[in-house]
């Protein structure tokens, strides 16, 4: 039936009809430890890689869809991108696991360079070493902000909100839930659903 | 990186676990380091309260955003016909690019002195916006050029 053919090739988020439990627990807890231990530089390339092309996990579409939840929450986009396929694969169960395998290798390691800073961090070449590491950890997340700017920034006013923002937790020294609670929801009602595009009152 | 400035703020300034100098320290060592990014807050919890303190710090750091994302994660696709679930998505995102822009403004501020830092941010942006190469290789390298120009 062509019908059928049709209604698969739409895709429903993740209530399709991929099996629900589509990895036991011990496979996927394996899966984000490896993750967690190889993906320097950037966890989303490498989840794509692991539960994209080589698990077959989630689709391409999947992919983008939770990584735009990921994106629009707060907390990182690395466990958030673990809760949410763990879920999907193996419910809360799954979830824990996953956050859990992507969380470790990471915090064992910084476990480590803690102490090791503690003991060492005052020498000479390490100080050295540590200033221009902090200068280049500035210029990378400036290219994060340019690079979500460009992809998520919709007008001036979105500048403006971004500007508000920033004047609000640096300037004047505002919380950043309560920043996020007024300018967000000024920024959410600017954005509100509209019946018609009646542009009148923008631009 | 948008919890920086509040990061700041409790850890330095109220509690006093660590300097400000030491937290850039963490926090650019951490980028680094392999998995989620923000896995500096674990030698916060060992030094303020040994192996326990960083399992604590870990649970308490990632605890609610998880439950969140976890029951929105139920509900989003549910919601695709939500007319605000559009509007909500929009009006985030301003906002939490700024947050992380604040977030790099305090750090800026700790991190950023003199012509040598700066250029070497700056590099590192560019570099970053114009080719495809390994944030943590560039990291490491703002090492190397830290020894070569910061030696006594």
């Amino acid at each position: 039936m062509s019908e059928t053919g049709t209604r698969l090739a739409r895709p429903e988020g993740i209530d399709r009809g991929v099996p629900p439990t589509g990895a036991p627990i011990g496979q996927i807890f394996l899966e984000f430890l490896i993750i967690g231990a190889t993906s320097f530089g950037g966890v989303v390339p490498y989840l794509r890689g692991s539960l994209v092309t080589k698990r077959n996990w989630i689709d391409d579409k999947e992919f983008v869809e939770m990584l735009s939840i990921s994106q629009s929450l707060p907390g990182l986009n690395a466990t958030n991108m673990a809760i949410l396929v763990g879920q999907k694969l193996h419910g809360a169960l799954g979830a824990v696991a996953a956050i859990i395998g992507i969380c470790l290798p990471g915090a064992v390691i910084m476990y480590i360079v803690g102490l090791f800073y503690r003991l060492h961090g005052e020498h000479v070449w390490i100080t050295a070493a540590l200033k221009g590491v902090a200068a280049a950890a500035v210029g990378l997340i400036l290219s994060t902000v340019v690079g979500l700017s460009k992809k998520s920034l919709t007008g001036k006013f979105d500048f403006i909100f971004m500007a508000l923002t920033v004047l609000a937790v640096n300037r004047l020294h505002q919380s950043v839930p309560r920043t996020l609670i007024v300018v967000g929801l000024l920024a959410v009602l600017f954005h509100r659903p509209r019946k018609e595009q009646k542009e009148t009152a923008a631009s | 990186m948008a919890a920086f400035p509040e990061m700041k703020i409790l850890t330095v300034e109220v509690h006093k676990w660590l300097t400000f100098p030491q937290l850039i320290h963490l926090y650019s060592v951490g980028q680094m380091a392999p998995g989620p990014n923000m896995m500096m807050i674990v030698p916060i919890g060992q030094w303020a309260g040994g192996i326990l303190g960083a399992i604590v710090v870990v649970l308490a750091f990632f605890g609610p955003t998880a439950a969140l994302t976890f029951i929105v994660g139920r509900l989003w696709t549910k919601l695709e016909k939500w007319p605000w679930r559009q509007s909500i998505q929009q009006g985030l995102a301003p906002v939490s690019i700024g947050l992380l822009l604040a977030g790099c403004f305090t750090m800026a501020k700790g991190a950023i002195f003199g012509l040598t830092t700066a250029t070497i941010a700056v590099a590192v942006l560019l570099l970053l916006l114009n080719y495809k190469i390994n944030p943590a290789l560039l990291i490491l390298a703002g090492a190397v050029i830290g020894v070569l120009s910061f030696m006594p």
